[in-house]
């Protein structure tokens, strides 16, 4: 692509995914209430769909108050960390072939780096707060975000193998036999419970817990630095489900009556309503069973798989195809 | 000396530890699939009849005595019922009552002025219950929404209705012992001529 073009790309793309994530907020809310047998917003607009421009003009034109015992900079940096890292994170994703802003060999590296990098917004949010509530979320957040990112590594390296790089689309067109989420079911299972951890969506929202911690980290936030958050993680949400589809479920890939972006949004919409769903449907874990699981079950069952991947392909492969 | 009963206890405690730990990894399993059980069965109410009333187009069922907007009735006669005995007014939790008793030629007492501020009522109901003339009545209507406050006190003129109410033949001075104009003592409906003490005979 051209610089031009390129930079046409970007700014559709910038545009497209606040417009999503906005909306998003109006398609949680009715897919809850569906399931809840409720209605949810369905009064501005065709289907309420109006309703998430209002949020968001609502959101904007909110007092913006800093606590006078905050830690000023800190506490302004933080929310735009973590809207900022997950943008960035789009940026590797594969929309379909050649429409990726940086097609680079260390995609999944970048990720999660980005990834890892939003964990700063919680936990400067929680200092910088100066609150009780806010220190115990952001305390909480990044004990459940470090630990889940250990094995959200591990359980892609059963995909790594399969696939033999670390560029996505490399990734995706090693599935055009077999999508991966068949050979790397375990690696599918525990790579979506890391992301929703490290999404702190449902059930895994204990950084934010309403009944114990008030509202966690972003208890002293209001507004468009709290909607930055919830940008965030609305990002973050989409960033993962997109990730899962490019990494287990063929990416672009799918029968040739619909183009290839198509099938990628329409796999990643799928995914994000499953995590949608999960909201819905299941209590949070207490902390203590959260952690345990990540580290007496997950690790190990993520540890496994790369062993059993490793051996299968080494097994199966001739030597000179598993040292290229 | 290792004797049997050591051996066995040992044993014991080996077999124990193994299935500890095997049902671990088995109930961690079981929470899995226990989840996925719940997560369809969320999904299946998607399909269930919606419990939400659309409420502006689609009307709520009000029972008969459901307590909304207060109003003061009048009695068979077109009279107000209302004798400003502020019992109401005593009897409300919230003190959203006010009123200033007043009375015309005849003796007969009625509010100079009735305040009601709804935006202070929790339609208790127990101003209704104190009312010994039933003047006082709430009705099933509960749409009184205002952008202004203010617009929520209510004087006599907007809670004065002309008909009876819940109540229809129940006039209290008809009823009640006390002298006013065109009715004196002894007059009312069941009630004796009054006796006069200071006479002797029976
Ligand atoms: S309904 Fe209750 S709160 Fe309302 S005016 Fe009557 S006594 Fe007061
Ligand atoms: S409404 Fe009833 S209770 Fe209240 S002052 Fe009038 S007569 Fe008395």
């Amino acid at each position: 692509m051209s610089v031009v073009a390129m930079l046409f790309f970007i700014v559709v793309l910038l545009f497209a995914l606040l417009a999503a994530a906005a909306l998003l907020t109006w398609v949680e809310r009715r897919l809850l209430a569906w399931w809840q047998d409720r209605y949810g917003p369905n009064r501005a607009g065709p289907f309420g769909i109006l309703q998430a421009f209002a949020d968001v003009i609502k959101i904007l034109l909110k007092e913006d108050w800093i606590p006078p015992l905050a830690d000023k900079p800190v506490f302004v940096i933080a929310p735009a960390i973590v809207a900022v890292t997950m943008l960035l994170g789009f940026a590797i994703v594969p929309l379909a072939p050649g429409l990726v802003i940086a097609d680079l060999n260390v995609a999944l590296l970048f990720f999660f780096a980005m990834t890892g990098l939003s964990v700063y917004s919680v936990t400067f949010a929680g200092w910088a707060s100066n609150n009780n509530y806010s220190l115990l979320g952001s305390l909480r957040t990044a004990a459940q975000m470090i630990s889940y990112e250990v094995f959200m590594l591990l359980s892609l390296v059963g995909v790594v193998i399969l696939a033999g790089s670390f560029r996505l689309t490399d990734i995706v067109d090693a599935q055009r036999g077999m999508w991966f989420f068949v050979p790397q079911f375990v690696g599918l299972v525990v790579f979506f419970l890391a992301a929703i951890a490290e999404t702190h969506r449902l059930p895994f929202d204990l950084p934010e817990a309403e009944h114990e911690l008030v509202a966690g980290y972003h208890t002293e936030y209001s507004g468009m630095k709290f909607g930055l958050f919830f940008l965030g993680e609305y990002l973050g949400m989409m960033l993962s489900s997109a990730m899962i589809v490019t990494l287990f479920f063929g990416g672009w890939l799918g029968p040739p009556f619909l183009p290839p972006i198509v099938w990628f949004l329409l796999k990643t919409a799928f995914f994000v309503c499953l995590y949608l769903l999960l909201r819905a449907a299941l209590p949070r874990p207490r902390y203590d069973q959260l952690m345990g699981y990540a580290w007496k079950f997950l690790l190990p069952v993520a540890l496994l798989n790369i062993v059993v991947t490793g051996a299968i392909v080494v097994a199966t492969r001739s030597p000179a195809e598993v040292g290229s | 000396m290792i004797d049997e009963r050591s051996i066995a206890a040992a044993k014991r405690a080996q077999t124990s530890e193994r299935t500890r730990s095997e049902s671990w990894l088995w109930s961690q399993v079981a929470v899995l699939l226990s989840q996925i059980r719940s997560m369809a069965e969320v999904f299946l109410h998607g399909f269930r009849r919606r419990e939400t009333i659309q409420y502006p187009e689609e009307k709520p069922y009000l029972a008969p005595r459901f307590r909304g907007r207060i109003v003061l009735t009048r009695d068979p006669d077109g009279n107000e019922r209302c004798v400003a005995c502020y019992l109401c007014a005593v009897a409300c939790p919230v003190d959203c009552i006010s009123l200033q008793k007043t009375e015309d030629e005849t003796g007969r007492w009625y509010p100079e002025w009735f305040r009601i501020n709804f935006s202070r009522c929790i339609y208790c109901g127990l101003c209704e219950e104190a009312c010994p003339t039933y003047a006082i009545q709430l009705t099933p209507d509960f749409e009184m929404s205002e952008y202004d406050r203010r617009n929520m006190v209510y004087e006599k003129e907007h809670l004065l209705i002309s008909g009876t109410g819940k109540y229809p033949g129940y006039s209290f001075y008809r009823v009640a012992g006390r002298a006013i104009g065109g009715k004196d003592k002894g007059e009312a409906e069941n009630e004796a001529p009054p006796v006069d003490v200071r006479g002797l005979m029976p």
